[in-house]
């Protein structure tokens, strides 16, 4: 009997057997349900800008985007209302630009002192330090900046008011911190070994390899790195609506509170907002300006940051 | 001058460079963990006294001595409980995906653009999202499931992207000797894949969920209230079937909008109940983290050995 089956067929009654036609069954069907898992990114970034640009249609239909983007006032409530971005949108530009200024000169002494100078072990005790700091709510860095340090940095800087762009920016600086460090120390170590080598063989220190070897090689990284942080602080929102105030300023002076976009969406969403009124589609018209200055920076990033993979 | 002399000179010149470098990098370092500890003091000292068995358990109130946070732990224990459920099968899965299965083409590049970008989007964004769509589109209401919903997606990409770090550094032997047994992919990736990389994906799910704890502007864009004065119903009864998920369909209000909203306000005796919350909220994102690391770290020295 065993001698007249073949190999082949035993295969064949294997392979149709219904223990493997199931295998082969359920195969196929996860592999649909995890594929939809992955599209499941792609509708919702196209749910987030039609949302943004339906519930903004409204908006813009009322509203020229000439004034929308030239006008200096932003006063939805009053009876004579204006509506020009403009005071929120440089609000916003103040408190992420005070964050940079803050993140940039630590986030790179920072990351070349992780990538080139500290010991291996000293590295694995500080990294997850850092850790701990990006995990901190965003809320409690609110409270910290305007209960604590506010009424600590008053009595230093003469005519800081309450409600700031200056501590904010600062507390959004610290808070961004770890995330500068570790895409560009990341960036720092992917640069070869070989190179570095090369630089001590000239005769250069550890600084100055650092900074005209590695930073140079990790040039698109490092970059990628403040590109994404620029965009996290420019959407960031708890801080800002709690230490920086929510009145619309177009100012030139940090020392002054004036409202973000974000922290303006906050105040409108707290109150009463009926659906399909004007005031209902600003936070929708002023969140798509947020969007697409947060989609501009990250693509920017991801492309850097892809870039310097490929090159090593 | 004699050749002796530079070389030594410069070499001097490169310790000393090396040196005030490294001690730079030790001050800024100590300058970020000085202003972590400040912070942690601060909400200590002006919080810590503030919690208590009535803290936990009444409901917020005009006076502060009176006012707690029983609502908020359990909107936020709720909306956490449904955020979890979503996001960890639905970023598992779109890992998954794009290590195992996906082939190198436009899609999967297009995919993967958009997770990395999805990351990157504002939260305060996906409250709009969950607001224009979720709220008004399907009048689903603000919920605490629209509330877990929202934050679900908010953390999708981080547990997207630690399901694919731990996913890749499965070793492929173990999938090649799988594949010569005759599994099939699914077998391979259920079996085999998934159980080793448990660990990894694990981690970036704690990581994942911390932050969605202290999430705030998502929730206060759906248009939560701030003050609730009374519990979702129980998802437990009495009588049969003994499972009720009406709680749902129940408003809420989560820690991070009850902190907020006691910063916001002029008295003293609510900035205490705010910090109060604070110490709380910091208290459960760092022993999330905490453990998250330590899982790393024991991951990392297993696969050493």
């Amino acid at each position: 009997m065993s001698q007249t089956l073949d190999e082949g067929s035993t295969f064949a009654a294997l392979r149709d057997s219904g223990f493997l036609r199931r295998g082969r069954i359920l195969a196929r069907v996860m592999q649909v349900i995890l594929f939809a898992c992955a599209a499941l990114s792609v509708v919702i970034t196209g749910a987030i800008l039609w949302v943004l640009i339906s519930e903004s249609w409204m908006f813009f239909r009322q509203i020229p985007l000439v004034a929308f983007l030239t006008d200096t006032e932003w006063t939805p409530a009053f009876t004579n209302a204006r509506y020009g971005i403009l005071p929120l949108l440089t609000a916003t530009l103040w408190a992420a630009g005070i964050a940079m200024a803050v993140a940039t000169p630590l986030g790179l002494v920072l990351s070349v002192y992780l990538s080139e100078f500290a010991r291996p072990r000293v590295r694995e005790v500080l990294k997850p330090i850092l850790e701990m700091l990006a995990a901190v709510p965003t809320v409690v860095f609110g409270y910290f900046a305007l209960l604590f340090l506010t009424p600590l940095a008053k009595q230093f800087i003469p005519g800081l008011s309450g409600f700031n762009l200056l501590i904010p920016g600062f507390v959004m600086g610290i808070m961004i911190l770890p995330y500068v460090v570790s895409i560009s120390e990341d960036a720092m170590r992917a640069v070869p070994m070989t190179l570095r080598e090369g630089a001590f063989a000239l005769g250069m220190s550890r600084w100055r390899t650092a900074f005209s070897v590695v930073i140079p090689g990790a040039f698109s990284g490092v970059t990628a790195a403040y590109l994404l942080a620029f965009a996290r602080a420019v959407g960031e929102t708890m801080v800002v609506a709690i230490a920086a105030g929510q009145n619309p300023n177009l100012t030139g002076d940090p020392r002054e509170g004036a409202a973000t976009i974000t922290a303006y969406i906050v105040q409108m969403s707290l109150g009463d907002l009926p659906h399909g009124t004007l005031a209902y589609s600003t936070i929708f018209a002023t969140g798509l300006v947020l969007f697409l200055i947060t989609l501009a920076f990250n693509v920017l990033g991801f492309v850097l940051r892809r870039k310097f993979r490929e090159a090593y | 001058m004699a050749g002796g002399f530079s070389e030594r000179r410069i070499v001097a010149t490169a310790k000393v460079q090396d040196l005030t470098f490294a001690v730079l990098g030790v001050i800024v370092l100590f300058f970020a963990m000085a202003m972590l500890a400040t912070l942690v003091a601060d909400l200590l000292i002006d919080g810590l006294g503030r919690i208590n068995a009535q803290f936990l358990t009444d409901f917020p109130s005009r006076r502060p001595e009176e006012a707690g946070i029983l609502s908020a732990w359990v909107g936020t224990s709720l909306v956490m409980f449904v955020t979890a459920l979503l996001a960890i099968p639905l970023g598992i899965g779109a890992g998954l995906y794009l290590e195992e299965y996906a082939a190198k083409n436009w899609l999967s590049d297009l995919i993967e653009i958009n997770v990395s970008n999805l990351a990157g989007v504002p939260s305060i964004i996906y409250g709009l999202l969950a607001l224009g769509f979720f709220v008004y589109g399907l009048g689903l209401g603000q919920t605490v499931l629209v509330g877990g919903m929202v934050l679900a997606l908010l953390i999708l990409p981080i547990v997207v992207v630690a399901t694919r770090e731990a996913v890749r550094a499965v070793p492929s032997g173990l999938r090649e000797s799988a594949y010569g047994l005759g599994c099939n992919r699914w077998q391979v990736v259920w079996s085999y894949v998934l159980p080793s990389a448990r660990p990894g994906i694990l981690t970036g799910a704690i990581v994942g969920l911390s932050r969605a704890i202290g999430e705030t502007a998502p929730i206060i864009t759906i248009g939560a209230l701030t003050f609730i004065a009374f519990l979702p119903p129980s998802p437990i009864q009495a009588a049969p079937p003994f499972l009720n998920f009406d709680w749902l369909n129940s408003p809420f209000t989560v820690m991070p909008i009850q902190m907020f909203n006691w910063t916001s306000r002029p008295q003293a005796g609510f900035h205490v109940n705010a910090a109060a919350t604070g110490v709380l909220l910091l208290g459960m994102t760092l022993i999330m983290n905490g453990f998250a690391i330590y899982l790393r770290y024991h991951l990392r020295k297993g696969q050493r050995s």
